[in-house]
């Protein structure tokens, strides 16, 4: 069986969390034998993968006006584009995206419809809105079945004010496929109610998490205090400001607490000024972003992982504090919980129940330790093998294959 | 085969109100009164009243020969006191007709058998004065919280003079014998062991209106040519009482079942006796000793403790509350002495339990909290905030004195 896949990033080369999520399902996907020819928008150096990689760049040629170096990327608010800009100008040296990622998306169409000439294959699988358009057209051309795989919609990007031409986009890419694959039964969900899609055309595929490297066993910063961290894009989105909040009130009772923000946003400035304000900068800390290596030994060294988003279709970082041994608080708007319920939920607005979980997981050893012992258990029973596995049955059967 | 015996386990707990570390040390109200209040007069409209109704009826139309027996926990008794005082009079009403026994349990529906002799000793004489003051009968045969039985346990039954103790048939206790007979605990000298049949008893408790099941419709006449099938001399049917109307809705037809089934056991010549009945009869034989080392109950799969000694949560938290014992009761205070045992009740242990995959729908299902987390959380939280009471209650009893003496002095 052979998949033409559309993606948008690809590990290591990534703005976010899809890339790695590409990586790992492509490569289980190739080691079961189905063949996958993976198109990306940019030709891409050093990928570590066995996959026939193809990008729009090579296809169609050069956006004509690339002046700067863009960052702009696809889960990025406008809002949010010129602090983020400030803040990582200077790191990147080239960019993933054109200058106009409306622009990137149509040159990445018009590639798809060429490659759909040319190659050989048995069905299209397209990641997320920036691709949907490549696999419709992709589908015209070659009458193949259609598989739209939803990371994040539209709704998890912009809260109250969606993107109206991305809706489009999004609700189209629905409609037109054979089979849609959500993340989670919340992403699902939201697919039903909002786009008005038939949930028997919807699969759920959860994603699961690689363990990439060693990390060593790290000393405590803070030996004698217990660390509380948050990690993720500092934007409205993840909820960081809850996570301040919830910290001020654990302090009011329980002050031998330090409360590590990793991560850059546009929300950083303010937080630091919230923290100021409300007197507990000391035992709130910001990191910046960190790169994998370093955000691996902050989940090793916390004692406690919280991810406030206000919606999060999946959320693999939990499962990642868990590889670590480091329990979590998970935002109950986050699919991930769907797969660790080892994990403490709370509503993301709820910061006083946000803090009395905090408290309880450190002020009880028998409730932490056996959200560690369940939270093995957890992720004993996903693999990216057992994703790739269930992928593969929605192909068979839009193929008709059983 | 020539007998059945019923007996329906009647039990509500005083569910707990959120409690957050932030309320330790406010002394907020520790238990849910609106909730409770809703749950018991919910289930008294679905279960008790109708079902009682049923089984009155029952008992007039057979002439007595319908018998039948209910244990009904101290902390359930004191909700129909302030909830709904109806139930209390239609079991008395089934109480006059001399054909339903009420069983001794542990007042507080608690694990004070795992945990503390002193402790449990005390909750089966509350009970059993609760009952004798309701009901007018002093009981005869003790059901510990869940079937939870052990050696240790019968032997204290044994001690206390009961005739009889009940307990699950569970498989690796029975190792290849029958449920259908009357043992005697090995480690006691008179009291008889009476086990639940749970095949035929989840029959009707659990398998009744599931459509997968092969043997659905659950009709009276197959129900009956099981239990004439099995060899024995009772088939012991024990559930909880609201699987009538409660775990199995009326419009399963679970009503009409109760009353078919009876009719047609009494017309095929089996005769329904009480465990006070069984434990009285005289035996041909002399009974076979089960030895039970291990504490058995009748829970999930495992039919062990696990629901709610399984995980590190409800070890604490146990461990915490019966920690306190001591100076609970040499305070003396009526209060926290009944807010101490009410935190006892099993339920709140039952919650945080974590086996999710194998039982944990039912948990999931009787659960009033999101997570066995969440439930876990309100009870420390409560406990530590108990424990400031505990504490204060002390120095307000030393002030007392003292203030005695100054005034004795002046």
């Amino acid at each position: 069986m052979n998949v033409l896949m559309f993606g948008w990033e690809f590990a290591p080369m990534f703005s976010g969390g899809l890339g790695v999520v590409c990586k790992s399902l492509t490569n289980e996907l190739l080691r079961q034998n189905v063949g996958v020819t993976f198109v990306i928008p940019k030709k891409l150096t050093d990928l570590k993968s066995n996959a026939r990689i193809l990008s729009a760049e090579e296809i169609v040629g050069k956006l004509k006006k690339i002046e700067i170096n863009s960052i702009l990327s696809p889960y990025i608010s406008e809002h949010g584009y010129s602090e983020e800009y400030e803040t990582i100008r200077d790191k990147l040296s080239r960019s993933l995206y054109g200058e106009d990622l409306y622009q990137e998306v149509s040159r990445y169409t018009l590639a798809a419809q060429k490659i759909a000439k040319k190659e050989q294959f048995d069905l299209i699988h397209a990641h997320d809105w920036m691709t949907f358009q490549a696999g419709i057209a992709a589908k015209k051309i070659s009458k193949k079945p259609l598989i739209v795989h939803i990371h994040n919609t539209v709704f998890d990007r912009g809260g109250n004010n969606p993107n109206h031409h991305e809706y489009l986009i999004e609700k189209r890419g629905f409609t037109e496929a054979d089979k849609i694959i959500a993340v989670s039964n919340y992403t699902k969900n939201i697919v039903e109610t909002k786009y008005g899609i038939n949930p028997n055309k919807i699969e759920v595929v959860h994603n699961a998490v690689e363990m990439d490297e060693e990390i060593p066993i790290e000393n405590k910063i803070f030996p004698k205090q217990k660390m509380v961290l948050f990690l993720g894009r500092v934007t409205m989105q993840k909820g960081p400001d809850y996570f301040a909040k919830a910290a001020k009130k654990v302090l009011e009772v329980y002050p031998n607490v330090k409360f590590i923000v990793a991560g850059s946003g546009d929300m950083q400035g303010k937080m630091i000024q919230y923290t100021a304000e409300e007197g507990i900068s000391e035992h709130v800390l910001f990191t910046g972003a960190l790169n994998r290596k370093d955000a691996h030994r902050a989940f090793k060294m916390a004692d406690l992982y919280v991810m406030p988003s206000i919606s999060e279709p999946f959320g693999v970082t939990p499962l990642e504090a868990a590889i670590h041994g480091t329990p979590s608080i998970i935002s109950k708007n986050a699919g991930v919980k769907e797969v660790l319920p080892s994990a403490l939920q709370t509503d993301f607005w709820d910061v006083t129940e946000m803090a009395n979980k905090i408290i309880g997981a450190l002020k009880y050893p028998a409730l932490y330790e056996t959200m560690q012992e369940n939270m093995h258990t957890d992720l004993a029973k996903i693999s990216w093998e057992k994703s790739a596995n269930e992928c593969q049955m929605i192909y068979k059967n839009v193929l008709g294959e059983l | 085969m020539n007998s059945i015996c019923f007996y329906f386990q009647v039990h509500q707990p005083f569910r707990m109100n959120k409690y957050t570390v932030f309320d330790i040390g406010q002394h907020k109200e520790y238990f849910d009164e609106q909730k409770n209040k809703e749950i018991v007069k919910k289930v008294a409209e679905k279960c008790y009243l109708p079902a009682n109704k049923i089984i009155l009826d029952l008992i007039k139309q057979t002439k007595g020969t319908f018998r039948i027996a209910f244990s009904i926990s101290g902390v359930c008794l004191e909700q129909f006191e302030l909830y709904c005082p109806q139930v209390i009079e239609s079991f008395k009403e089934l109480a006059k007709t001399g054909c339903v026994e009420f069983l001794n349990e542990t007042y507080y529906h608690s694990l004070a058998s795992l945990y503390s002799k002193e402790e449990f000793l005390d909750q089966i004489q509350i009970h059993k004065e609760k009952i004798k003051k309701i009901f007018g009968k002093e009981p005869k045969v003790f059901r510990n919280t869940e079937l939870i039985y052990n050696n240790t346990i019968a032997k204290q039954i044994d001690s206390l003079n009961f005739l009889g103790i009940l307990a699950e048939g569970a498989d690796h206790v029975l190792e290849g014998k029958s449920p259908n007979f009357i043992y005697k605990p090995a480690s006691a000298k008179k009291v008889k062991l009476l086990l639940k049949n749970y095949k035929l008893s989840d029959d009707i408790a659990f398998r009744f209106s599931n459509k997968d099941w092969t043997e659905y419709p659950l009709t009276p006449e197959k129900f009956i040519s099981w239990i004439q099938a099995c060899e024995g001399t009772t088939i012991n049917l024990f559930m909880d009482y609201e699987t009538f109307g409660e775990h199995q809705w009326n419009d399963t037809g679970i009503f009409t079942f109760l009353k078919e089934m009876s009719l047609a056991a009494i017309k095929a010549g089996i005769i329904f006796k009480t465990p006070t009945e069984l434990s009285e009869e005289k035996q041909e034989k002399p009974l076979v000793d089960l030895d039970i080392p291990h504490t058995i109950s009748w829970a999930d799969m495992e039919r062990d403790t696990s629901a709610w000694m399984g995980n590190k949560m409800q070890k604490a938290a146990l461990e915490t509350i019966y920690d306190l014992e001591k100076e609970v009761k040499e305070k003396g205070d009526a209060v926290l002495l009944s807010e101490w045992r009410k935190l006892q009740t099993s339920d709140h242990f039952y919650y945080m339990c974590t086996k999710y995959f194998s039982d944990g729908d039912v948990h999931k299902y009787f659960n009033p909290y999101d997570s066995p987390y969440d439930s876990f959380l309100a009870f420390m939280n409560i406990i530590n905030d108990f424990k400031i009471k505990l504490e204060t209650t002390k120095k307000n009893n030393v002030q007392t004195v003292f203030q005695k003496i100054k005034t004795t002095i002046s």
